[in-house]
């Protein structure tokens, strides 16, 4: 069968020892039999790792930070289109999802497609509003309250067990011991990430995810789940392994039917010590994990390309159990020269 | 007494719970233990199988099983 040549821009090339889910999502594209791929790498820093994998990604260029607004990211984005001719864009940070979301008519009018959740989608599984999302898809979820201040933060854990878990708007969780660690949480995280901050119940148990591909219609087209078996000081899954666990599946399933869910999603959850399952967070795009899902048989970043482009995807029906990821850190040199390139000129 | 029906156990006494990612290295010993469960046989009549195999008395081996059995419980190999 004749490869269909395409185009595709891909953000979270931040392969760091927190990674984003740009490259999995690249390596699982390239082994597609259905696509032969030009990969786009859009970046915000300069020492993201996957600008310099170049038997990733063919060209990378520079793309304004989520804050300075989706005017700046749609100009930018025109600009790299001329250049490019952009069939696809796969953006796969939370934090910069709100503007390609905002921006998917006017980039569908130029050629480029998205395959996204709607705003309303976006906002529901916010953290923020996870216990009304709990409630509204019958599922359990930890009590969380929003934060704005040290007085709110103070007020809150009067009514709390220790520890809790203190959470970023966006990012990074952390499990305080005591008011002033929770303090000292809450002031690192809205400085990093702004407000609010979320204070969550903890939930005591073995943390599962799960990777699903929804098609806007309510049919979970892929979903592998995994059990994290190192798990590094910011809470990232080092080494996992994906389980059979039909309830996991089940869930994943009566989530994406509910909310008719578009695009790729990662179920976070906890199994308590008396095995409730606890919907603990959504993340609203593929995970960094998702090359597990690919050699467990399921290609979801090549099935998510394949819905962008109104290809026809049937839905996945098994994947292999007891597949393990060991995630491994590779120091690559790089010549000043594309550095310099890369900073000078925002392109590489 | 039943082992879970999707537990996999390697002959290198390898033993992985695919419900929920865990997995264990066993002895010989064990191996042999969880493969008389597997095969049906009951608390009593493995005690009798191991009695006449190995240098052990009876109330040292009973002891055993029972911690080893107590084990495949706590670690949720042993259907409920």
């Amino acid at each position: 069968m004749e490869q269909q040549k395409v185009t595709v821009a891909v953000t979270g090339l931040n392969n760091i020892d927190s990674p984003g889910p740009g490259i999995p999502v690249i390596r699982g594209i390239r082994e597609s039999k259905v696509f032969d791929v030009r990969i786009i790498g859009l970046a915000y820093e300069h020492l993201e790792p996957g600008i310099y994998m170049r038997d990733l990604v063919d060209k990378t260029y520079m793309i304004p930070y989520p804050s300075e607004g989706k005017d700046a990211l749609f100009k930018r984005l025109l600009e790299i289109h001329t250049k490019e001719k952009l069939d696809v864009i796969i953006p796969n940070f939370d934090a910069e999802l709100f503007s390609f979301i905002k921006l998917e008519k006017k980039l569908d009018d130029i050629g480029i497609k998205t395959y996204l959740p709607s705003i309303e989608q976006f906002e529901e599984r916010n953290k923020s509003n996870l216990s009304a999302y709990g409630e509204k898809y019958g599922v359990h979820v930890p009590s969380s309250t929003e934060v704005y201040s040290t007085s709110d933060l103070n007020n809150i854990l009067r009514s709390m067990n220790y520890p809790v878990m203190i959470k970023g708007k966006y990012y990074d969780a952390y499990a305080a011991n005591s008011v002033e660690q929770a303090v000292n949480y809450f002031i690192r995280l809205s400085a990093k990430w702004g407000f609010p901050v979320i204070v969550q119940e903890f939930i005591r148990g073995t943390e599962v995810n799960v990777v699903a591909l929804g098609d806007g219609k309510g049919n979970l087209i892929a979903a592998v789940p995994m059990r994290k078996q190192y798990i590094t000081e910011k809470g990232k899954a080092w080494g996992g392994i994906t389980i059979e666990d039909p309830s996991l599946m089940e869930l994943a399933r009566k989530i994406i039917f509910q909310t008719k869910w578009k695009g790729g999603m990662e179920l976070e959850l906890i199994r308590s010590t008396d095995h409730k399952l606890y919907l603990i967070e959504i993340n609203p795009r593929i995970p960094a994990w998702v090359y597990l899902a690919v050699g467990a048989g399921q290609n979801i970043p090549e099935a998510l390309l394949m819905l962008t482009l109104g290809m026809e995807v049937n839905p996945f029906t098994r994947y292999d159990v007891g597949k393990m990821f060991v995630r491994y850190s590779y120091d690559m040199i790089v010549d000043l020269e594309l550095f310099s390139e890369l900073t000078t000129t925002g392109e590489l | 007494m039943i082992i879970k029906g999707n537990i996999a156990l390697s002959e290198n006494g390898f033993v992985f719970n695919p419900a929920t990612g865990d997995s264990y290295t066993i002895n010989n010993t064990g191996k042999e233990v969880l493969m008389l469960i597997r095969d049906g046989k009951s608390i009593d009549q493995i005690s009798g199988l191991l009695l006449g195999k190995y240098d052990v008395d009876k109330t040292t081996l009973e002891r055993h099983l029972a911690d080893f059995v107590n084990d495949l419980s706590v670690n949720n190999l042993l259907e409920e």
